[in-house]
């Protein structure tokens, strides 16, 4: 884990006793939270509350995807979305993450098949995730 | 490896500009 901070992220910590300015700062109310930043300081993706490594690794690249996406990169954020799915599988967010792979892909090269594909795969994989329920509208 | 962890939000925010990353902003309330 320590590695996928540091490779990825420069990781910066406010305490609640010591730096509350930074709490009101980011509306954060709650510990643990972690907010993904750019660097003007733009919140991209938020994680409240303590998550087993897995979920926390799964959350920090779908947040790099998150980033990529909202920078219009798609190709970039494809790639970290998958990377979700296929290296967390199990992963709480690893629907969500199929989810804006499909969006990303469409995006890219506006193919809606991508769409369609994606929407069967979460009915298959994750039956019963809200991600597939909001897929519905791209079956055919 | 242990972690290095900025104290000082702005100091994050100019290294990420500087370095082309993004920044982990951890909030904590565990005893320091």
């Amino acid at each position: 884990m320590e590695r996928a901070i540091t490779s990825e992220f420069v990781p910066v910590r406010a305490h609640v006793e010591h730096q509350p300015e930074v709490f009101e700062r980011f509306h954060v109310q709650w510990t643990p939270t972690q907010l993904i930043l750019d660097e003007h300081g733009e919140e991209h993706h938020r994680m409240e509350g303590f998550l087993p490594v897995e979920d926390f690794l799964a959350e920090l690249e779908l947040g790099l995807g998150k980033l990529a996406f909202d920078r219009k990169d798609y190709d970039a954020a494809g790639l970290r979305f998958r990377r979700v799915v296929e290296e967390h599988p199990e992963a709480a967010v690893a629907p969500e993450a199929r989810y804006w792979a499909g969006v990303a892909a469409y995006k890219a090269n506006h193919e809606p098949h991508a769409l369609e594909d994606t929407a069967k795969a979460l009915h298959e994989r994750y039956p019963d995730s809200e991600w597939a329920r909001k897929s519905s509208v791209w079956m055919h | 490896m242990a972690i290095e962890w900025l104290k000082d939000v702005e100091a994050g925010l100019e290294r990420a500009r500087r370095d082309g990353r993004p920044v982990l902003l951890d909030f904590s309330a565990a005893p320091t």
